[in-house]
């Protein structure tokens, strides 16, 4: 046996620094198996996978028309029929749930990724720019951070209204600051790196040191964060909406659902607890996607798993 | 004469993620009363953990596997890692300096604080005398208005003052074996100099004995009397310096004095020979002699037998090598 | 060998780099770093000039200067006679294609998430010269030049080894075929045995490329061994310059004579008959540089002169210069 190691020593190629080769797998068969690694990330995975499908295929998926009332079956318990009941109008609770998916996650992701690419472009170009054109930037979102949410959002809907378009709007502009200083923490301390020295000596355009240089690895500490934010910006609409100037009543939201359920907490508790599971599953399983795609795209870990 | 620490067979493995790690494997030396003796290697061949293992201060994922380590003829290695008996050896007995002060000194304490503390618990002595000990110490150790200073915390120190207060704390209980574990890495050259020259003329005013772990042979050559060359966790070579410096008896130590420039050596007198290829995996160590593949003096039996142990080749120079190079060189 | 070897490729005048203090809220301005404090030194065609000092003793700041990472306070930086601090960054990039920067730390000075392919095609790219096949084929060639399996282009940082990474960093420095490249320490962040393939390196590259090297280290052995000419910085000051060879038979500054002891040569037999000079002290804070000579507090030799006014770079003779009064 250990005369055979030393052979298979022997055949080895040289480990000569100038021909080595690390051993080196494809890039993304080592992204699908660092999800596998961690069954945490693929449930997350599959989670959002089942919410996009259930927000695409809303009409084949959901049994009943969500909006559809019927007075003489109110607050149904769960049965064979209606999977999770029907709620104060007699409205099929599993298919607003369904329905209700494509409205939170429509005005979530946009809100998020609009806040998100608006946020970060601000922070990183206050970063790589420094000076006055920080001194502005940040200036303004401390203007926005001064004003509490809420009251941004109210006078934002009382200017223009309220609906799904203004309320993804509000939402968005709400998480600037929060994007902006976050970017504007990562992008300092990466912009004295050697890298983006070497960059700039070497005479790359600003525009392009903070895209390829700096924007790549400030980011990934930013993705879980901003599947975070998710959760918030879908509990922020039901808030909105309870407020009136948030969804307009008949459409499913979750949100909405959670506080037109609210009223009947005692008598029904499953009418605010079902959507709420469900903002709550949604944000699990974004986290932990998130999670465990910030650990996939490192590329620090790359070669070890 | 019963040399005043003596290190026998040491082993210490770490359990990673990644595979095992058998960082120290089988290490044995030792260092007589008032002795310098040099630790010599590059980073990863064992010479930090060889001595952190030596004073029990090895964290998990690591544990020491086997050996023993006598201080005075005793074997420290028995005694619990958190118990009494030990925490009295360190710091009372052996006492150990590290890279970098900052970590190793308590950034919300003072420095008074942190200088009493060891001489009331070590020397019993009261807060009046140890305080005023303490300013003996920093004097000592040649910082300025150190009756000031000495309330200071240890960010208003620079980077070789605060080395010089991890001097003063490891001189403070006249300790038998002082470790310095790379104690000039992280300052300048001219500060190195300073640093070193106070430890050899503290430590041979006081007779005590010190190791200095280091990977400049610079360093080596001006303090060291004794040297120790670590590979891959082992001790591949072991000897005076002055026959070390002049005799290499293994190929690695060959390879290390070769690849270092000297200073006052004429321009374009000597190129450097760079040992080829890369530092050992320790992950996946090869059965035979870690050093075989970067070796120039190979021969056969170096891929048939298994890592070779040390072996007399001089008045107490070792070498852990098959091939006499000492025709070859 | 073509072309005159000793035309002046860059020459560096009377160079200051101040660093404002701003403290409070107003972030006023309560006083100056002085990183570099006039220097002025000349780096001839194939020749490898060495700036050596302790740290904060503005060697980097001067490379980042002559790199235009910095835009410099005061002072003149010629290079092929152009004064490059007065170009507008927009115009520079015909001049930054000639300048190549080799940096520390190479573990910090790759972009981790970019293949060690885009880096070293990076600055064929941003010169527009070469794209497509072309540019692959250019990028495996650059590989070949400075050891590297070409293989290994899609691999990112993260999976080499120290040595293999500086060699990546120095593909990248020399993709645009600079004729002049600034080395800032290329060597201390590498095992002992790793360096001697680096240094190996930039030696060969020299030779075949016909480089000029600005070589910036602490090191004084692998400064000497490397370079033709040194420049010893003290706290923002170049306090002597002269032949590597000449450095160390003929050291003129109190502080080269000091800095030279201080280096422990690995031999013991030298060792042991060197005289060791023990600085006093510690390295005053750019800050509050002390007036005159900026060595004066912890020179043995110094009188009121020195501690009066700024000693100049003067000649004296062979090409050796020192800013002392006494030397």
């Amino acid at each position: 046996m250990q005369e055979k190691d030393l052979k298979n020593k022997l055949a080895e190629p040289s480990t000569d620094e100038e021909t080595f080769v690390p051993p080196h797998h494809s890039e993304w068969k080592r992204i699908g198996r660092v999800f596998l690694r961690r069954p945490i990330s693929l449930i997350g995975l599959i989670i959002v996978a089942i919410l996009v499908i259930m927000a695409i295929f809303a009409p084949w998926i959901a049994p009943y028309d969500p909006l559809k009332t019927n007075p003489l079956n109110k607050f149904a318990p769960i049965s064979s029929e209606h999977w999770l009941g029907t709620d104060q109008l007699g409205r099929d609770v599993f298919s607003r749930i369904v329905y209700g998916a494509r409205t939170s996650l429509t005005v979530g992701i946009i809100a998020v990724a609009t806040g998100g690419v608006i946020g970060m472009a601000m922070g990183l170009a206050a970063a790589y720019f420094g000076g006055w054109v920080s001194a502005i930037i940040m200036r303004f979102t401390d203007a926005i951070m001064a004003l509490p949410g809420l009251i941004l959002i109210l006078l934002i809907s009382g200017l223009v209204g309220g609906g799904i378009p203004i309320v993804t709007f509000a939402l968005a502009f709400g998480s600037i600051p929060g994007n902006c200083r976050m970017m504007y923490g990562q992008a300092l301390s990466i912009k004295q790196r050697d890298y983006v020295m070497a960059a700039r000596a070497m005479g790359m355009s600003s525009s392009r040191v903070m895209l390829t240089q700096i924007f790549p690895n400030a980011f990934a500490p930013l993705l879980v964060g901003m599947t975070m934010a998710l959760g918030t910006v879908v509990l922020a609409e039901a808030g909105l909406s309870y407020l009136g100037i948030g969804i307009t009543p008949p459409t499913p939201s979750w949100g909405v659902m959670v506080n037109d359920g609210q009223k009947f907490l005692m008598t029904d508790p499953k009418l605010s607890l079902i959507p709420g599971a469900a903002i709550m599953i949604m944000v699990f399983g974004f986290n932990m996607a998130g999670d465990g795609l910030r650990d996939a795209i490192d590329p620090t870990l790359r070669g070890i798993v | 004469m019963v040399p005043v620490l003596q290190v026998e067979n040491l082993k210490t493995t770490f359990y990673t993620e990644y595979g095992v790690v058998k960082a120290v494997d089988g290490v044995s030396f030792y260092v007589d009363e008032g002795e310098i003796i040099g630790l010599v290697g590059e980073s990863g061949c064992g010479k930090s953990v060889s001595v952190l293992s030596t004073m029990q201060l090895i964290q998990p994922p690591g544990r020491i596997e086997g050996g023993q380590v006598l201080f005075k003829g005793e074997n420290i290695l028995k005694y619990d890692p958190k118990g009494e008996e030990m925490s009295s050896i360190r710091g009372g007995k052996i006492a150990m300096i590290f890279q970098e002060p900052m970590t190793s000194l308590n950034p919300v304490l003072t420095i008074s604080r942190q200088l009493t503390e060891a001489l009331e618990i070590h020397l019993d002595m009261d807060r009046e005398s140890a305080r005023q000990r303490a300013i003996d110490l920093l004097k000592m150790v040649g910082v300025p208005e150190a009756e000031r200073r000495i309330d200071d915390y240890p960010h208003q120190f620079s980077g070789g003052m605060r080395q010089r207060v991890m001097i003063a704390m490891a001189m403070s209980c006249n300790p038998a074996v002082i470790i310095a574990d790379e104690p000039t890495t992280a300052v300048d050259v001219t500060t190195q100099a300073q640093l070193l020259e106070l430890m050899v003329d503290l430590v041979t005013r006081n007779h005590t004995a010190l190791i200095i772990v280091t990977h400049n042979l610079g360093v080596v050559a001006r303090y060291v009397r004794r040297i120790y060359v670590m590979y891959a966790g082992r001790i591949v070579e072991s000897g005076p310096s002055d026959e070390i410096f002049e005799r290499p008896r293994h190929p690695y130590t060959v390879g290390l004095l070769g690849s270092v420039p000297r200073l006052g050596e004429k321009r374009g007198t000597r190129k450097l020979v760079p040992i080829g290829g890369m530092p050992p995996d320790l992950i996946h160590m090869p059965p035979t002699c870690a050093f075989l593949p970067r070796c120039q003096f190979k021969i056969k039996k170096c891929y048939e037998e298994p890592w070779p142990a040390l072996r007399q080749v001089g008045e107490n120079h070792f070498t852990a090598c098959f091939v006499d190079i000492g025709d070859k060189l | 060998m073509n072309g005159k070897t000793d035309e002046i490729l860059l020459e560096v005048q009377d160079l200051k780099m101040y660093f404002p203090i701003l403290r409070g809220l107003l972030r006023r301005r309560v006083g100056d770093i002085k990183a570099v404090d006039g220097v002025s030194f000349f780096v001839r065609r194939r020749e490898t000039l060495g700036l050596v000092g302790e740290s904060g003793c503005g060697k980097t700041t001067v490379g980042r200067c002559v790199l235009r990472l910095y835009q410099p306070t005061a002072g003149t930086i010629k290079f092929n006679g152009t004064d490059i601090t007065k170009i507008p960054e927009g115009k520079l990039k015909p001049i930054r294609r000639e300048i190549g920067a080799i940096f520390q730390d190479p573990f910090s000075s790759l972009n981790p998430r970019q293949t060690a392919g885009s880096i070293v095609a990076d600055p064929l790219r941003v010169h527009n010269l070469a794209s497509g096949r072309d540019l692959d084929e250019r990028v495996a060639q650059l590989f070949r030049m400075v050891g590297l399996d070409p293989r290994m282009a899609d691999r990112v940082p993260h999976e080499f080894s120290g040595g293999q990474r500086q060699r990546i960093g120095i593909a990248r420095a020399l993709a645009s075929q600079p004729s002049f490249v600034i080395c800032d320490e290329p060597i201390s962040a590498l095992d002992v045995s790793i360096q001697a393939q680096i240094i190996n390196l930039l030696e060969e590259l020299q030779e075949k490329l016909g480089l000029t090297y600005l070589f910036i280290a602490h090191d004084l052995a692998v400064v000497q061994h490397i370079s033709n000419r040194i420049a010893v910085m003290y706290l923002g000051r170049i306090v002597e310059i002269t032949s590597s060879d000449e450095l160390y038979d003929n050291p003129l500054h109190p502080y080269t004579k000091a800095l030279l002891s201080a280096v422990p040569v690995p031999d013991p037999k030298v060792e042991k008959t060197r005289r060791r000079i023990i600085l006093k002290g510690e390295v005053p804070s750019p800050a509050t540089p002390p007036p005159g000579c900026h060595f004066h507090p912890r020179c043995e030799i110094a009188t009121g002169e020195c501690t009066e006014h700024v000693p100049p770079l003067r000649d004296v003779g062979g090409g050796h210069y020192v800013a002392c009064f006494k030397a």
